[in-house]
């Protein structure tokens, strides 16, 4: 069982992937800068942009992440 | 034919290397170790669920998860159980007990993690992991490491005043004397030449000979 809190079983972000992925909003941040943002520990950023990456959500431009297309039409 | 058995070597972690990478499900999403470089890190593990002495840690956790967070410190469990057992022992303290679990628990029941950092201990049980706290620094150093048998309830101030230690020895480059605590003179790290030596009773700190000299911070 893989327990992914930022991602639903269904493919869709969860309460908490979609506070990441607005912060993300017009914005192009590092993990520090969306902690600092939402208020959320560093730990449970990483580990949700991880996830939010692989489902397609947000991309990774040098260490800084940005919505994907898909995440741009989820935040809609 | 001869039947052997051979027990099975416990690897401990060094203090000052690198702690072991893992990649862990826990009940707050998968993580990885690298995801609290940055921070410092309190790695516990407890025998089982639903046991009595370990509900009575969890709850001390909580209580100073306030105090770790002041200083910079996560806090992340492990023990063998599922994740499934994780989120009702920890939804029965909430209900029964009234306390929160703010904190992530890996659920380590391949015993990845609990291999790699020493945590089951034949001789108290082998299937459970022992009691063991592992501090680890913002760059992921093994600094301190503590092991309780299952017996024995761990004392969260000892967690904390060792914390407050390590983070005043890296902010001042001092040592801490016996039963330090917050406020306390500091140990000035001894001489190592005999020049320095017989300076060192010139320098105006509170010496009881050249090798032990306090001072307040």
């Amino acid at each position: 069982m893989i327990a992914m809190p930022c991602v639903s079983p269904d493919g869709k972000p969860t309460t908490s992937g979609m506070t990441l992925l607005k912060s993300l909003k017009d914005a192009v941040l590092s993990p520090n800068e969306i902690a600092s943002r939402t208020d959320q520990p560093l730990f449970r950023v990483r580990s949700g942009l991880r996830e939010l990456m692989n489902a397609g959500f947000v991309e990774e431009v040098e260490g800084k992440f940005r919505l994907s297309k898909n995440g741009e039409t989820v935040l809609q | 034919m001869v039947e052997m058995t051979v027990e099975e070597e416990v690897r401990l972690p060094v203090l000052g290397q690198k702690a072991p990478d893992f990649e862990a499900v826990t009940t707050q999403g998968t993580l990885r170790l690298s995801d609290f470089e940055g921070t410092w890190l309190v790695l516990f593990s407890h025998p089982a669920d639903f046991t009595p002495v370990c509900t009575t840690e969890f709850i001390a956790f909580s209580e100073i998860y306030d105090d770790l967070k002041k200083r910079n410190v996560e806090l992340l469990g492990l023990s063998v159980d599922s994740v499934s057992s994780h989120i009702a022992w920890i939804r029965n303290v909430e209900e029964k007990m009234g306390v929160k679990i703010p904190f992530p628990i890996i659920a380590d029941l391949n015993k990845e993690v609990a291999k790699k950092f020493g945590m089951i201990h034949p001789g108290q049980s082998k299937t459970e992991t022992v009691r063991c706290v592992f501090v680890i620094d913002p760059e992921a150093k093994i600094r301190a490491m503590l092991y309780y048998p299952l017996s024995t309830g761990r004392n969260m101030k000892e967690i904390l005043r060792l914390i407050d230690a390590l983070q005043t020895t890296d902010k001042h480059n001092v040592a801490t004397p016996a039963n330090w605590s917050p406020g306390d003179p500091v140990v000035v790290p001894p001489p190592t030449t005999t020049e320095q030596a017989e300076e060192r009773l010139k320098q105006g700190y509170e010496c009881k000979d050249w090798y032990l000299c306090m001072k307040k911070l």
